[in-house]
């Protein structure tokens, strides 16, 4: 039940927050949050990673038809199921200095997404994973739209199309393989599995999932509606989507595409692989140009997705497990980042490296926090950022050496990127923006803190989440293999 | 079966109120007695199939839902008439007569059992329906959106006549069930071409009334010069009668020789998608667009005529309700609205008509992105379980190119629903706060919370037909 508790929670922390009034919202959210927070603590120190998928529950949903109200946990989502429980109270913290109106509103969609992830994470009827999936969209397309900058309106609407088209494909997917599970159909995820797949139908149904997958992450060239939104959001909207909504469209790479179209990988993995790359190097390229702050994180995490694409296309344990574990580096690195880069913006009302310099002389905290979190970003040892690029570029290298060397330039060009970003913000004469700069405040050190144990734990000590998901992956693998 | 003795009497008695100087008993009488009516109607549920009038009415358990869907669609579209009261020039009790007469029309459609009784409910349907689409005595666009709907619906009549003709001299018999005795008898290297021009001509006819393309050119002007409130009848209960009818004439009687029609439905499926998503991105005018985009879920609900299987029945009953639930809400709410907003002394039923709806009316605006939502066939709302269920039903026939079809064109739909969105939410507008009669208020909510509860917990109906 600590699945469904899991799911529900925020459901019920969102309407509370909703019925609240404006004064205490954002105070109900903040404490639901941890709540939330607390259970899946719990459960993670009552999973046993051997044991495969646990905490489960199934309800009759439509019965008729063999379609279940059903979730449960295994190593993976255990996880992803972390990360969101985690970053979610720092997302709600990270907004109390601002004055958002409605704020009842503000934060009840943000707990509404966190139920929505959960619930995609957790999913096992592929049925729910889907309404999870779309569900997830309208809570943040709302924050976005509502609270965003000027052009809010446009460019919040080219993102949802964009995605809904993704997830309608991936319908037709979900619907065609629920026919094909034999005697009276199911849509149990692990019936996918069972399928034995003539290749060409393979090829097909490798599409209509990639392409809801690759637009979600997104990867290249499936990215034209993402350092738009990034930037255009207001933060919180930008942390869900970067450092948890992107992670979305790994997981479903990992459980569906894999297990369930190996042969239409096997056709069409190296096309997937090349594109993962080519994001990789392009979003570099193009971080390196910018001047917005927010706009060159918003490439960088296009960059970063793309190597995680490419550890899961290379179809071995390095990959996968490199994936998981840089999945939850990411998460936190660039929450960690956006944030400071609003903290900078609330009080110089610029993110332009051209108008930014000397912050470091007002706010040498601010300084540490931003230099340890870009450290991780840019995979630095004993970061968290370094364990995971590790195991992924050396699974692409093993899947091919050319990619695996071109994969690798991520490390030089991510240091040209974000150190440059450092030093013309932070470092330099102090510019008339920043004049006045105060220093931290506690709930933003409050965000931060977090974020930096977190980039030293999973640096330090990786095997805290590594041994959580590697059953999971071998057995995924094995049964791939067979 | 009950329902039509009943409605039949109230239309001529209401007809007869009228010339009482009293016109506020009549709104209260009428919604009492579809109450009675819904609730005689599911007297007979599971006690099918019962056969009435000489065997051309049929009562079973499709025909109970039909009818359920319909009769609650009327109630809730009366009730937010609010008895014409608004108006010095309107006739209530002419409306509420026709009004009714059409709703037996559209309950002999759905039970038919025998051609002649198809013909004689459309026509009663329709007829009244011509005069009800004309019925702004004053307005140039009604006046003319009438004459096209009664050129275009005759023509579509005679198409439906000759056609039963033909499959008469093809069969010797009206009767559906019979229908089905020959065509199950014909011989397999048979070509009946009488049968198969009567059943074409009889489609033609009747795809002209659910607004298929390429019969589909008098919707959108129609939708638009009527009184928004018939606008609202003709695109829920005509078209749920319309399709009750298709189903049971397909399935009942011409299941035998799908191999012929299913791909020429299949293909008007797919050409009533194109046309009505296409032609709704293009439309400033809010009620224009819905006019569109009810061509379009014409197109889907034939794919689930074309896939004909026991999911389909399911599909088409389920689809029926969401899309009679959401667009009540969208034109509810466009009444308040547009009458609060006129552009050159008419309402206003453009886009921006609704900008800042939600900060003085956050439940209207609610109301609205609810049913937008739910008929864009977002997951959470009972419309995205009609469009799943009707995908199942096509992939169930293994059709699945034309899945991928109606897939895509959901994509465009969710872009012209989501501008209405937009402009409640997001846009700022000089809306003041607008009175919503309390029972308006109260039928807004129900069909909201109907819409809702069938998108978290669509299995409620399972098992039902």
């Amino acid at each position: 039940m600590l699945t469904l508790l899991l799911i529900l929670l925020p459901i019920a922390a969102g309407v509370l927050t909703l019925l609240s009034g404006e004064r205490l919202a954002k105070q109900v959210a903040l404490v639901s949050g941890l709540a939330v927070l607390g259970v899946s603590i719990a459960t993670w120190l009552q999973f046993d990673p051997a044991a495969g998928t646990q905490f489960s529950f199934k309800y009759a949903w439509l019965a008729s038809r063999g379609i279940s109200f059903a979730a449960g946990i295994d190593g993976i989502s255990l996880v992803l199921v972390l990360l969101t429980t985690f970053l979610t109270p720092l997302i709600i913290l990270s907004a109390f200095n601002h004055d958002y109106r409605k704020p009842a509103s503000f934060y009840s969609l943000i707990l509404f997404m966190e139920a929505a992830l959960i619930g995609v994470f957790t999913a096992t009827d592929a049925f729910l994973f889907y309404l999870f999936f779309e569900a997830a969209l309208i809570p943040v397309y709302f924050l976005a739209a509502i609270w965003g900058g000027e052009n809010r309106l446009k460019v919040t609407f080219k993102f949802f199309i964009y995605t809904i088209f993704g997830s309608l494909l991936m319908l037709v997917g979900l619907v065609y393989l629920y026919y094909q599970t034999p005697g009276t159909h199911t849509s149990e995820i692990t019936a996918f599995y069972a399928l034995q797949l003539a290749k060409p139908v393979q090829g097909f149904i490798f599409w209509a999932f990639f392409i809801a997958f690759a637009i979600k992450m997104p990867l290249f060239p499936f990215h034209t509606w993402q350092p738009d939104t990034y930037t255009e959001s207001p933060t919180p909207a930008t942390m869900l989507l970067s450092g948890i909504m992107l992670k979305m469209g790994v997981y479903g790479l990992i459980r569906f595409l894999l297990p369930i179209v190996p042969g239409g990988m096997e056709t069409w993995g190296t096309m997937a692989m090349v594109l993962s790359v080519i994001g990789i190097i392009y979003g570099s390229i193009i971080a390196i140009q910018q001047s917005d702050m927010k706009r060159l994180i918003a490439y960088s995490s296009f960059a970063h997705v793309g190597l995680m694409a490419a550890g899961v296309f290379s179809y071995s344990i390095n990959g996968l497990q490199g994936a998981l574990i840089q999945m939850l580096a990411h998460g936190i690195n660039v929450i960690g980042l956006f944030f400071i880069i609003d903290i900078i913006y609330s009080r110089t009302k610029t993110r332009y490296l051209d108008q930014l310099g000397g912050i470091t002389q007002s706010t040498p905290h601010l300084s540490v926090y931003f230099m340890i979190l870009l450290l991780g970003s840019v995979a630095l040892p004993l970061t968290n950022g370094f364990v995971g690029e590790f195991l992924l570029l050396s699974s692409v290298f093993q899947y091919d050496g050319w990619l695996g060397a071109i994969a690798g330039l991520t490390i030089i060009l991510g240091s040209v990127y974000m150190l440059r970003m450092f030093q013309k913000s932070m470092f330099g004469p102090r510019s008339k923006w920043v004049e006045g700069f105060q220093d931290l405040t506690m709930s933003e050190r409050a965000v931060l803190l977090p974020l930096v144990i977190m980039v030293f734990w999973i640096g330090i000590y990786p095997n805290t989440f590594l041994k959580l998901t590697e059953p999971a992956v071998s057995q995924l693998l094995q049964m791939v293999n067979n | 079966m009950y329902p039509i003795i009943l409605l039949s009497v109230l239309g001529v008695v209401t007809l007869f109120l009228g010339f009482s100087k009293s016109k506020n008993v009549l709104l209260p009488a009428v919604l009492f007695f579809l109450v009675l009516a819904i609730a005689s109607n599911f007297v007979e549920w599971n006690k099918g199939p019962l056969l009435y009038f000489y065997d051309m009415l049929r009562v079973d358990n499709l025909t109970l839902a039909f009818n359920g869907i319909v009769l609650l669609s009327a109630f809730m579209i009366v009730a937010i008439s609010g008895g014409f009261q608004e108006n010095p020039d309107s006739e209530p009790a002419e409306y509420f007569g026709l009004m009714l007469f059409s709703l037996v029309g559209a309950l002999m459609m759905i039970g038919f059992e025998h051609m002649i009784m198809l013909f004689i409910g459309v026509e009663i349907l329709s007829v009244a329906m011509y005069i009800l689409t004309g019925s702004n005595k004053r307005n140039l666009r009604s006046n003319e959106a009438a004459l096209k709907y009664f050129l275009m619906g005759a023509f579509a009549t005679g198409f439906m006549l000759f056609g039963m003709t033909l499959i008469y001299g093809a069969t010797g018999s009206f009767k559906l069930s019979h229908i089905h005795g020959f065509a199950s008898n014909i011989q397999a290297d048979a070509q009946p071409y009488i049968l198969y021009a009567g059943l074409l001509l009889l489609l033609i006819g009747m795809l002209f009334k659910v607004s298929a393309a390429p019969f589909h050119f008098w919707t959108p002007d129609v939708y638009e010069g009527a009184p928004t409130i018939f606008t609202t009848f003709m695109s829920t209960i005509v078209k749920t009668a319309g399709f009750a009818a298709l189903f049971r004439l397909l399935n009942t009687s011409f299941s035998e020789i799908y191999g012929f029609w299913w791909i020429i439905i299949a293909t008007i499926a797919v050409l009533t998608l194109l046309v009505g998503n296409i032609g709704a991105t293009s439309q400033n005018s809010f009620k224009r667009m819905l006019a569109y985009s009810g061509i379009s879920h014409a197109g889907y609900m034939l794919i689930a005529l074309t896939a004909l299987t026991k999911p389909s029945q399911n599909a088409i009953v389920f689809y029926s309700l969401a899309y009679s639930l959401s667009t009540i809400c969208a034109f509810g709410v466009l009444m308040l609205v547009s009458r609060e907003k006129t552009l050159e002394g008419q309402p206003n039923e453009r886009y921006e008509a609704f900008n800042g709806l939600a900060k003085q009316n956050p439940m209207l605006a609610f109301v609205l992105a609810v049913s937008m939502l739910s008929l864009a066939g977002i997951p959470l709302t009972a419309g995205f379980w009609g469009k799943f269920f009707i995908f199942t039903s096509a992939a169930d026939r293994g059709i699945i190119w034309i899945t991928v079809i109606a897939v895509l064109m959901s994509a465009v739909g969710i872009y012209y629903y989501f501008r209405v969105i937009i402009s409640s939410y997001l846009k700022e507008g000089d809306l003041i706060k607008i009175r919503v009669a309390p029972f308006y208020q109260v039928i807004l909510l129900l069909a909201t919370f109907l819409t809702i509860l069938f998108g978290l917990a669509p299995g409620v109906f399972e098992g039902l037909l």
